[in-house]
C-alpha cells in the first residue's frame, strides 16, 4: 500500500509541478536529495505551493518565474511594512515611517501579481481546497462516496440567492451576500426537515437536501424565467456556470476566514468522521454523540461551501472527486484524507482556473472545465488503480 | 454486579409497547443469552441498554450508575458493543478498525496515541487475528468481520460486552470459533450479553439465560432451567427436543420435524420422497 501511495505521488507532482523553466540543470541529483529530505507522503503537501508560485507567473502576460517570486516577496514586505507604519503611527499618534525596499519593477507588473493573480490565485485554492475538505466529509457522514457538498442544497440555495441579486440589484456585494445567505437557509431548512421528521438520522437529513434542492432550483428557473434576457440572464446563467475572474483582494479577506475556520473544525474532528463513515448506530455505542457531531459537519462544511459558492458561482465535480483521488492515495482514513483532499483540491481548482484564464481570450467557465478536465483525468485513475468502494 | 436492568419499559409509538417490566442484572465474568423470536425487542432492548435508546419506564445501571444520566463516551468506556454485521463502505484497514474502538478514550479533537496504538494491537492479538491487521474490512469474511468487531468493542476496554447476535450470518465453523471467544473473553472476567437464535449457543457459553416472548421475559435464570422444551414451544412455536447427547458431551436442542418435512432427515432412507421436487417446509 504504501508503495502505491508513494507512486502516486510522484506521479502526479512529475506530471504538474515541473513548468519547463524549472527542470533545466541537474533535475536527477536534486530530485534525489529532495526525494530523501520529504518523505513521499508529505511530498503532496508541496504540490499546492509549487502551483501557486507557477500560477502567478504563467498566464497571457508571461512573466519571469525568478522576478515574480522577488516581486512577491519584496512586494509582500512592503506591504507589510507599510501597514506597520501606519499602525505604528495610530498608537503613537505621530507619523512613523518604517523604511521599505525599493520597488524595481513596473506599475502593470505590481498590477498583475498583485491586484489581478494573487486574489485569483488564492480564491482558487481557498475554493478548491474547501470544497474538497467539505466534499470530504460529507462522503463520511453520509457513508456514501457519491455524496458531494451540495447534497444538502446548499448550491442550489446559492444559485437562487445570487439569481435574486442579479435580478434585483446586479451589484457584486449584493450577489455574494445573497448567495451565501440564501445557501445556508437552504441547508438550515434541509436540516430542520431531517431533525423533525427523521430524529436526526442521515437518511431523512439527505431526503430533506433533495427536497430543498429541488425547490430552490425551481426558484432558480423561475428567475431565469423573468429574468431580462439581453442583459440579467445572461449573467444569471454565467454565475451558475461558476468563475473565478471577477474575484477581489477584498473578496478573498471576505471568504477566508469562514473558509479556514470551517476546514479546521472539520480538520479537528476528522477522527470522529472516521466513526461517523462507519455507521450512525455503531459510531453512537462507541462513544460518539453523533446528533452534536453531525451538526457540527453540517455548519461546518455548509460554512466552508456557502463561502466558496458565493465567490465563485457554482462548481461541481471538484467536491465529488477529489476526496476520491485523496483516497486512491491515502486510503479511507479521515485523519489523513481530510488534509490532502485540501491539498489536492486547492491544486485542481488551480490548475484548472489557469486553463480557465489562459485557454482563450474569453474566460471560460470554471464548471465546464472541472468536468472536462477532471472527468477523464478521474476515468484514468480508475482504470489505473483499485478502488476500495468497487468491487 | 455489573448490569442491572429493572422494571424496564419501551415503546417507539408510545402506544405498542417493544418489552415491559423487564427485570434482570448480570455479574462480573457472566454469560447472559437473551433468546426469543425475529421482531420479538431483542435489539430494541440492547439500544435501551447502550442508551441509544431512552426507556420509558425502569431504569438501566451499569456498574451502579444509571446510563440514563451517562454521556456516550461514558457508556461506551464500560460497554462494549458488536453488531450483527458491518457494512463496510469505506475499505478501512483493520488496525484502523480496531482502534476506532479506542474513541471512547480519546477526547473530541483529538486523534489515536501511541498508548492507542498498542491496545488495538493487543485486542487484535487477544482475538488471534494480528494477520488482519492491514486487510481492508470490505474484503474480509463474514467470519473475520465477526472477530475484528469483538477486537474493537474488546479495545474499548469494557466490563460488559453485548453482541447482537454474534453467530447468526456464521459459518458453522466460525460459529463455534466466536462462541469460544466469547468464553475466553468471560473467563478473563468481562460479563458478556448476547442475543441470539440459538438456544444451543446458549448451552455451550451461558451461565444464564432469559427468553423475551410478547414484551416480557417469559424465563429467566440458569441456562438449563430457560431453556426448556415447554418455554421454547412457547416462544418460538415450534417442538424443539432438548437432550444430552453422548457424543457431543453437552446438551443440544434440536427442532422435531415440525411441519412434516417430507425428507424427513431420517437416517438409512435419503432422498426417498424426492420424487416431488419439493425439499422444503
Amino acid at each position: 500500500m504504501n508503495r502505491g501511495e508513494e507512486t502516486g505521488c510522484e506521479d502526479e507532482g512529475g506530471v504538474v509541478i515541473n513548468p519547463p523553466q524549472m527542470s533545466t540543470g541537474g533535475g536527477v541529483s536534486i530530485g534525489e536529495t529532495i526525494r530523501r529530505i520529504i518523505p513521499a507522503g508529505k511530498a503532496i503537501y508541496l504540490l499546492p505551493v509549487a502551483l501557486f508560485i507557477f500560477s502567478l507567473f504563467f498566464g497571457r502576460y508571461m512573466m519571469d518565474p525568478v522576478e515574480t517570486l522577488r516581486i512577491l516577496i519584496i512586494g509582500s514586505a512592503n506591504t507589510l511594512l507599510d501597514w506597520g507604519s501606519s499602525l505604528l503611527s495610530i498608537l503613537s499618534d505621530q507619523q512613523v515611517i518604517l523604511p521599505s525596499f525599493e520597488q524595481t519593477w513596473g506599475a502593470s507588473e505590481q498590477t498583475v501579481i498583485f491586484r489581478i493573480r494573487l486574489p485569483r490565485v488564492v480564491a482558487a485554492m481557498l475554493v478548491g481546497g474547501g470544497l474538497s475538505i467539505a466534499g470530504a466529509s460529507f462522503q463520511g457522514l453520509f457513508r456514501n462516496p457519491l455524496v458531494s457538498p451540495d447534497i444538502l442544497g446548499v448550491s442550489a440555495g446559492a444559485g437562487f440567492g445570487a439569481a435574486l441579486g442579479i435580478l434585483l440589484s446586479g451589484n457584486p456585494m449584493v450577489i455574494q451576500v445573497s448567495a451565501f445567505v440564501f445557501g445556508i437557509v437552504a441547508v438550515s431548512v434541509a436540516y430542520c426537515i431531517g431533525r423533525t421528521v427523521g430524529r436526526g438520522s442521515t437518511l431523512v437529513l439527505v431526503l430533506g437536501g433533495i427536497i430543498v434542492g429541488s425547490l430552490f432550483s425551481a426558484f432558480i428557473s423561475l428567475t431565469k424565467y423573468v429574468a431580462d434576457p439581453y442583459d440579467t440572464l445572461p449573467a444569471i446563467v454565467f454565475w451558475l456556470m461558476g468563475s473565478l475572474s471577477a474575484v477581489s483582494n477584498a473578496d478573498i479577506i471576505a471568504i477566508a476566514p469562514p473558509i479556514l475556520i470551517g476546514s479546521l473544525c472539520l480538520f479537528l474532528v476528522r477522527w470522529r468522521i472516521n466513526l461517523l463513515a462507519v455507521g450512525e448506530e455503531e459510531a453512537r455505542a462507541l462513544g460518539v454523540d453523533t446528533k452534536w457531531m453531525t451538526m457540527v459537519l453540517v455548519i461546518a462544511s455548509t460554512v466552508v461551501t456557502a463561502s466558496a459558492v458565493c465567490i465563485s458561482g457554482i462548481i461541481g465535480w471538484v467536491g465529488l472527486v477529489v476526496p476520491h483521488i485523496g483516497r486512491m492515495l491515502v486510503g479511507p482514513d479521515f485523519r489523513k484524507l481530510i488534509p490532502v483532499s485540501a491539498v489536492l483540491g486547492a491544486s485542481f481548482l488551480l490548475i484548472v482556473d489557469d486553463i480557465a484564464r489562459t485557454l482563450s481570450a474569453a474566460e471560460i467557465p470554471l464548471g465546464i472545465l472541472t468536468a472536462l478536465v477532471g472527468a477523464p483525468f478521474f476515468a484514468y485513475l480508475l482504470t489505473r488503480k483499485k478502488v476500495g468502494w468497487i468491487s | 454486579m455489573i448490569l442491572s436492568v429493572s422494571n424496564a419499559s419501551f415503546s417507539y409509538d408510545g402506544i405498542t409497547k417493544q418489552f415491559d417490566d423487564i427485570s434482570f442484572s448480570l455479574e462480573k465474568g457472566e454469560v447472559f443469552s437473551l433468546l426469543g423470536k425475529n421482531g420479538t425487542g431483542k435489539s430494541t432492548l440492547i439500544k435501551c441498554i447502550l442508551n441509544i435508546l431512552a426507556l420509558q419506564r425502569g431504569a438501566v445501571e451499569i456498574n451502579g450508575r444509571q446510563v440514563a444520566d451517562m454521556r456516550p463516551e461514558e457508556v461506551a468506556r464500560q460497554v462494549g458493543y458488536v453488531p450483527q454485521t458491518h457494512h463496510a463502505i469505506f475499505p478501512f484497514s483493520a488496525l484502523d478498525f480496531v482502534l476506532m474502538g479506542r474513541t471512547p478514550h480519546i477526547s473530541t479533537f483529538a486523534v489515536p496515541k501511541e498508548e492507542d496504538y498498542e491496545k488495538a494491537e493487543e485486542a487484535l492479538r487477544r482475538i488471534g487475528i494480528t494477520h488482519l491487521r492491514e486487510k481492508p474490512v470490505s474484503e474480509i469474511s463474514g467470519g473475520e468481520a465477526q472477530m475484528v468487531m469483538i477486537a474493537r468493542a474488546l479495545a474499548q476496554e469494557p466490563s460488559l460486552l453485548i453482541l447482537d447476535e454474534p453467530t447468526s450470518h456464521l459459518d458453522i465453523g466460525n460459529q463455534m470459533r466466536t462462541i469460544a471467544a466469547i468464553d475466553s473473553l468471560a473467563a478473563d472476567g468481562i460479563t458478556i450479553l448476547m442475543c441470539t437464535h440459538f438456544p444451543d449457543h446458549a448451552f455451550l457459553v451461558s451461565h444464564s439465560a432469559a427468553i423475551l416472548e410478547g414484551g416480557r421475559l417469559i424465563a429467566n435464570g440458569p441456562a438449563g432451567d430457560v431453556i426448556t422444551k415447554e418455554n421454547l414451544r412457547e416462544a418460538y412455536g415450534v417442538d424443539i427436543c432438548v437432550h444430552y447427547i453422548e457424543e457431543a458431551e453437552r446438551m443440544v436442542c434440536v427442532p422435531v420435524n415440525p411441519c412434516g418435512c417430507r425428507a424427513g432427515g431420517r437416517p438409512g432412507d435419503p432422498g426417498t420422497v424426492r420424487q416431488g421436487g419439493v425439499t422444503g417446509c
